[in-house]
Formats: structure tokens, sequence, C-alpha cells
């Protein structure tokens, strides 16, 4: 590939750019103290902190999964002024700020709340504040991302193979199951990763909807930002923690994210 | 067993309007230019979009608009192959023959597969994955996906030229005998005349929307009455109002022709009866125009010569009269046919 010449302005200011990106997080892999995080690795309240956190995201994504991709179809087969504004709702949560989210929840699954009073009256069910409302919280943050990824995935399948499907016979659920699922594997499978990797950040409406608590709804980003006025060594620990993972992703999705796109 | 269909579909500034009739073990190709509508009709035929109108096969009715009967494409039976083959990519060669017969809940779906790819010798490509398959090969499999759950109207889109060059004559060979030993309606469509021609018993040429001809290759080619299919044919077409021993085109141009007889009119002239002189000749013909060169191609011993004026027309020549007469696009050049050399025909 022929090297372009860049402007010295356009360098400088990328250069600077990749800096914010750069020394942050060469500050936390050169000022960790390694010798200690390994110890701190084994503390109890980090190893509950990680598994609440794996949890909580990994259920988030299944929930995700189940109901994004019935979402992502409707929104990639149907048109309409309807399907524009469904389209608008599902996206929001994508630009609306976590905590906002979490006190929409709070809102609609609180004790006092839309839905919520109903289950407490009925049921005697109190979403908030439980592991529940963190995978509840971690959801409402991270499906769009599936559902955006499984939209795309099959606004761009060729409908061709499932015409062929339909004229050899197959019915909708065969060809669902035996044509259109195993094509959008790809972008099902990128969707995923990309909600997963969110829900396990996910930080501001998981504390407003679900609180801080050890155990039960102190999931990793919670436990960092907790640990760094108590004790510093176990949140640059469990950052590091969370920087291995986005490492991993990144590299397991290399040929996706930095081939050539 | 026949097919009869009366298919209209109306989108934003095109109409579909055609009736067809195919008699089961005949192959009718509908022939036309890109954009003529095909897609659309096979579409219609094969039930993947809703139409106004009837279709009915075997008796059985498949469409009918005014009593608001639509059999969905899964429950016709139609055999559907692509132009390109549109093989399941995620399916090995084995799975995508055997997919209809599993999706129809056959027992031996698997057996049966086998069976259909080692006779058309693709056995030992049961394990591949499409990816895998040459284009030949692929179209040869999507075929016999198609033939697997035994349809009772077999659809065929371009299904060959997509093809290198190079293989096609080879799928050509194996298509033609697949289609000789199915049982149920034929029915292809190109705007390939070669693949029409070769594999097609009787033509239908589409255009705009509407039939505008059809019958044997023969009959077809020998009197067309579309540019389309003129040009297929190789021949000059030109159309205008019959009066006694010529024919007055629309543009005002006269063009002698024994015995044209009256009324609207066709008037085909062979590019071999043209002749082109650089200097305005003297003799018998009696249509004689002023034209320029408008371009040349060769095919081998001949060259086309096409020639802009009052009568446009294409002339066949040989390469040596090109050189002697120093034709090239541009040059003036006067062109000159026998009145007997134009036949005519009712339009």
């Amino acid at each position: 590939m022929r090297r372009a010449r860049v402007p010295a302005p356009i360098g400088l200011l990328a250069g600077l750019g990749l800096l914010l990106f750069l020394l942050p997080l060469a500050g936390l892999v050169i000022k960790a103290p390694w010798g200690q995080a390994l110890a701190e690795f084994r503390d109890p309240t980090t190893l509950t902190a990680l598994g609440l956190s794996m949890f909580c995201s990994l259920t988030a994504t299944a929930i995700a999964l189940i109901l994004g991709i019935p979402l992502a179809v409707i929104l990639a087969r149907t048109r309409g002024p309807l399907r524009n504004v469904l389209r608008a709702l599902t996206t929001l949560p994508m630009v609306l700020p976590p905590v906002v989210g979490g006190v929409s929840l709070l809102l609609a699954f609180g004790r006092r709340g839309l839905v919520g009073s109903y289950l407490y009256d009925a049921f005697g069910i109190q979403i908030p504040f439980t592991t529940a409302a963190a995978v509840m919280a971690e959801t409402f943050v991270a499906m769009p991302f599936l559902v955006i990824a499984v939209e795309a995935g099959i606004r761009s399948l060729d409908h061709r193979y499932e015409e062929a499907a339909r004229s050899l016979g197959a019915g909708y659920w065969t060809v669902f199951a035996r044509v259109t699922l195993p094509l959008l594997r790809p972008a099902i499978f990128s969707g995923a990763v990309l909600c997963w990797a969110r829900a396990l950040g996910e930080f501001g409406a998981t504390i407003t909807f679900a609180g801080n608590f050890p155990g039960r709804t102190q999931t990793v980003p919670i436990a960092v930002y907790i640990a760094l006025e108590t004790q510093p060594q176990a949140a640059i620990t469990l950052s590091l923690i969370l920087l291995a993972i986005s490492i991993a992703i990144l590299v397991g999705m290399r040929d996706r994210w930095l081939g050539a796109l | 067993m026949t097919l009869e269909a009366s298919v209209r579909v109306h989108r934003d500034d095109f109409t579909l309007d055609v009736q067809i009739n195919v008699s089961a073990g005949e192959t009718v190709a509908v022939l036309g230019p890109n954009g003529a509508g095909k897609t659309t009709l096979l579409r219609a035929l094969a039930g993947l979009d809703e139409i106004e109108g009837r279709v009915t096969l075997e008796g059985e009715v498949l469409d009918d608009s005014e009593r608001g009967i639509h059999v969905p494409a899964e429950r016709r039976h139609v055999g559907l192959v692509f132009q390109d083959h549109v093989l399941f990519p995620h399916l090995s060669v084995l799975d995508n023959v055997a997919f209809g017969l599993r999706a129809q809940r056959r027992p031996g779906a698997t057996a049966a597969a086998r069976r259909l790819l080692d006779e058309a010798n693709l056995g030992d490509r049961a394990a591949a994955m499409p990816r895998a398959l040459s284009g030949g090969q692929g179209q040869r499999v999507a075929l016999l996906r198609a033939l697997a759950t035994e349809p009772r109207l077999l659809l065929l889109d371009e299904p060959l030229s997509a093809l290198d060059v190079s293989v096609r004559a080879e799928v050509r060979r194996e298509l033609a005998r697949q289609l000789a030993s199915f049982r149920g309606v034929r029915l292809l469509v190109t705007h390939d005349p070669l693949e029409a021609m070769a594999l097609a018993d009787s033509l239908v040429v589409l255009e705009h929307g509407s039939i505008i001809q059809s019958g044997t290759p023969d009959e077809v080619t020998a009197r067309p009455r579309s540019r389309f299919v003129a040009d297929l044919a190789g021949v000059n077409l030109l159309r205008g109002r019959a009066e006694g021993d010529h024919v007055l085109l629309h543009d005002g141009a006269s063009v002698a022709a024994a015995g044209a007889g009256s009324g609207d009119v066709f008037a085909v002239v062979h590019p071999h009866a043209v002749a082109i002189y650089r200097n305005r000749p003297d003799g018998t013909p009696r249509n004689v125009w002023e034209g320029v060169v408008d371009s040349i191609d060769s095919y081998g011993d001949r060259v086309r010569v096409r020639v802009k004026g009052a009568v446009p027309l294409v002339a066949e020549v040989t390469p040596g009269a090109v050189r002697e007469l120093d034709l090239r696009p541009g040059a003036g050049v006067w062109v000159v046919v026998k009145a007997t050399e134009v036949s005519t025909y009712p339009a």
C-alpha cells in the first residue's frame, strides 16, 4: 500500500488523540503493583465481584439473545413509521446516559413504580437492589448493541437463500432455524460479544437501579469505584482484569474489527 | 399436466401482464432483455410474490386474486434454480440436496440425495461445502436440489448466464439431459438467446412486461416482431405502412419491397443482402440510401457495418471489402438493397 502524505497539523492532532487513549492505559499497566495484584486477586471481595459480574453479564447477554433477535427480525423485515419509532426506541439506551436508564428503571420497576407497584402488591416481588435488578440494568443498556448488529446482519442477508428454502417446501420455522439463523451466526456472534462487553462494563444504570451490595449487586465496575477510595490496590487489580478481558475480546474478534473492515 | 397462468403485477412504473400456458414435457423459454419482467414472472409463478390474476397447475388453483387464493411458495411443489446456484453456504452438498426432502419430512432423505449425486457423477463431492465447488458443479448441485423433491413445475432463472463460457457447454448438456427426463412443467427465463435455443422447445418473447411474440425458435426468429428479437436473429427490422410495392417508414423514408401489400407491416432485411458503396451507384436496385458508418464489428471472416442514415441498417461484408473501401466510423457511404430482399409481414 502506498503511504499517503499526511499534513503536519493533522498528524499532530491525531497524535494527541492517540496519547489520550494510550497514556491512561500506560498509567494503569505501569503503576499497577503487579506483586500485590496477584494477592488482591485472591481476595474474596474481588472474586465475589468478578463472579457476580460474569453471572450478570452472561445472563444479560442470554436475555438479549432471546429477546433481541426477534426484535432485530421485526426491525429488519418491516417498514413504515411505526418501525422507525420502534427502532429509535430500541437504540435510545445506546445514547441515553446510563444513570438516566437507571432512574427510568426505578420509576418503572421500583416499589412505587409503574409496574413495580403491581408486582409488589400482587406477588410481593421487589426488583430494585437485587441481582435481578443488576441483570435488568445491564440488559437495558447492552441489548441495543446486539439488536443493531443482528438487524444489520439480516438486512445484508441474500433473501434468495430463504426463498430457495421456501421453494423446497420449508415453512417459516424451518427456514428460520435451518437457513436464517445459521446464516446470521457471524452477526449474532459479534453482536453478542459487543453486548456482553457492554454489560460487563455497565456502571451507571446498575448502581442507580441495583445499588452497591457486595455479593448481590456489586459488580466489578462498581467494586472498582468503591475500592478506589479505601483500597486503591484492589481497584487497580480489578481494572487490570477488565482491561485483560477487553483485550481478549479485541483479539478474539480481530477478523471483524482489526482486519479489513 | 399443464401450467396455465395469467399474471399481472404492478410496480411503481412497471406493469407485467402476461398469459402463458405450458404443457408438461415441454420446455418453454421466456426470452427478453433485462428489465422485461422475466424474474418478476418467475417469482410470481414460484409463489414468492402475490399477484393479480390466476395460476393453475394440473388444474389445481395456485393463485386466484378474485377468490383471494394464494398458495405460498412452500406448498407449491415448485423447483427453483437461480442464476448463481444459491446453495446454502453452511450446509454440505449432500445436505443441500437433501434439504427439500427433509423439510417435507420425507423418509430416506439422505439416501435419496446421495443417489441423486451419484447418478450425476457428483458423489465424490457429497461432503464438500458449496464454496469449494466450481461454478459448473455448483449449478449442477443446485439443479439436483431443485429436482430432489420431484416438483411439478421447474423454474429456471438464467441457469447458465453466471457460468464461465468454458463450463457453460458442460452444464448446458447436463441441464438438457435433466430437463428431458423431468416429467413436470419446465419454464426457463433468460436474456441469452443461445441458452433459450439450446434448452427450449418454444420461445416466449417478453418485453416491457408483455409478451410480444411466441412460437418455436425458428418461427420467432424468422419473423421478428421487436428490435430485441431482430438483434438476436441478426437481422435488420424496420416497421412502417405498406403501400403496394413499398413500405413508408414512420420517419418518412420509403423502402421498396416486392409485394409489400397494405397496412402496418414489419420489413426484414438480412445484413448479407445489404451492399455498401463509397459513391452513389447506378443500377437496378431500387433502395439506395446515403448514410454514415456508425460502427464496425468483426466476427471472424465477416464484418458487420452499422450505417446511420434515413434508413439505419447493418450490412454484413468481408474484411477485404472493409479494407478496399476504407470503411471506418464516420465515413460517408451509400447502402443498397434489392427490393426482392426485403420481406414483409403484417405487424
